[in-house]
């Protein structure tokens, strides 16, 4: 197997992570990792060394945008389905930060994901969303301030008396 | 005057994340000790962190199904949502012809604006496709460019766009509200596309203009009798540069009037 496609291989766990998280959707995101590994492979001779990483991470966001351009475009929507989070059982804290995600627009989950589940730095994940780092440091924030307050709101009892 | 000392809830985020610099890492470590408030929003950020890893992050070490074989992927070529892409993008050829009439009827925008939507929806359309977003690839470009600029009526030159990091996937014939028009397809090494609408039109020439439409953008301008839109995803710092590139190409291409 050549460099590039060990490389490439190497990476696939880390894409599926960031897949499921992103779709929350466990044959959702493995289709867009397919698909991501198709175009990788496809692009070979378009890819000039860097990080690899990245590259993969960039493909699969802009797949995963289009989709959901798709779906939005589509006249009956279906919701996708947490399918995931209800097959792994009773894991309440699990449950909440997946509904949690649900309330982050794609970008901003995207970002949080990236920082937080990829361990990207801001330079990386700017480059990944072709935005400047202050527009993703306004999303994670956005993003973080969401998802407490919904955590927050489903666990009346943790809400601070003012 | 901004206080040195006060701490942004970016610059908190940043703690939270170790992308600060040293010095403020220390500033910000006061700033929490003396701010409950703050310091319990940075334990809240934190435990989101560790409920997203405990909740995805047994992924990293399980063996990926035999779907993902790479040298299998590399002899099909192409994915599980292709089929279903294309699926939808038939289904929506028809919405959207339909819509274009619909909006003809309804009102009589001038050519240029109609000119600029048929091209967002183009942009829509052909952009998800995996397995056939163009007609002819652009590896067959003399073809390619010589059976659209019969097509289309007047002779077309897509600008190269290399420097920019696009290569051209290839190109395709679709109706405009004025006849025949070109789209042609670019692609970035990270499958980020922008594709380039031409056809002839009746309005006067024009500069570089800016629209939008949902998630998309475009730039478009008139030079000789020929409107052409560049078209691209909103976000991305990357569609005026590409824009202007274009433009600048088939500027100075075009030859002088006589």
């Amino acid at each position: 197997m050549s460099e590039f496609r060990e490389r490439i291989e190497a990476a696939i766990p880390a894409l599926r992570r960031y897949a499921r998280a992103l779709t929350r959707d466990a044959e959702t995101a493995d289709d867009i990792v397919q698909d991501t590994l198709v175009r990788a492979l496809r692009s070979e001779h378009l890819f000039h060394g860097g990080d690899m990483r990245a590259w993969l991470y960039t493909i699969l966001t802009n797949l995963n945008r289009n989709r959901l351009r798709t779906l939005a475009r589509r006249p009956v929507v279906t919701p996708i389905k947490d399918t995931d989070a209800t097959a792994s059982g009773p894991d309440s804290g699990g449950r909440d930060i997946v509904r949690a995600l649900e309330m982050l627009t794609e970008e901003q989950r995207s970002a949080l994901l990236l920082v937080v589940l990829e361990s990207l730095t801001y330079r990386e994940v700017s480059e990944v969303q072709g935005v400047p780092i202050g527009t993703v440091m306004s999303r994670l924030a956005r993003a973080r301030n969401e998802i407490k307050s919904y955590l927050d709101g489903e666990r009346p009892a943790l809400r601070r008396v003012k | 005057m901004a206080d040195r000392d006060h701490v942004s809830e970016e610059e908190l985020n940043a703690y939270v994340d170790n992308e600060l610099p040293a010095d403020r890492r220390s500033i910000v470590e006061a700033w929490l000790a003396t701010h409950p408030d703050d310091a319990a929003r940075v334990a809240a950020w934190r435990q989101q962190a560790e409920l997203l890893c405990q909740r995805y992050g047994h992924l990293e070490y399980e063996t990926p199904p035999a779907r993902f074989d790479l040298d299998r992927l590399a002899r099909r070529r192409y994915g599980g949502l292709a089929a279903i892409a294309a699926t939808i993008a038939a289904f929506l050829l028809g919405a959207a012809a339909g819509w274009t009439v619909h909006g003809l009827e309804i009102q009589k925008p001038s050519d240029l604006a109609r000119f600029t939507t048929d091209a967002l929806v183009a942009y829509r359309l052909y952009t998800v496709e995996v397995r056939h977003p163009v007609e002819v690839p652009g590896e067959e470009r003399p073809h390619l460019v010589q059976w659209l600029s019969k097509r289309v009526g007047s002779p077309l030159n897509p600008p190269e766009l290399d420097k920019q990091g696009l290569k051209l996937v290839g190109g395709r014939l679709l109706p405009g509200p004025t006849g025949p028009s070109a789209f042609f397809m670019y692609e970035t090494s990270s499958g980020e596309r922008f594709t380039l609408y031409c056809g002839q039109v009746n309005d006067g020439e024009t500069a570089l203009r800016y629209t939008t439409g949902g998630q998309n953008a475009a730039y478009y301008w008139v030079d000789r009798n020929l409107a052409y839109v560049l078209s691209g995803p909103m976000e991305t710092v990357k569609l005026k540069e590409i824009a202007q590139a274009a433009y600048d190409q088939i500027d100075r291409r075009t030859p002088p009037r006589g």
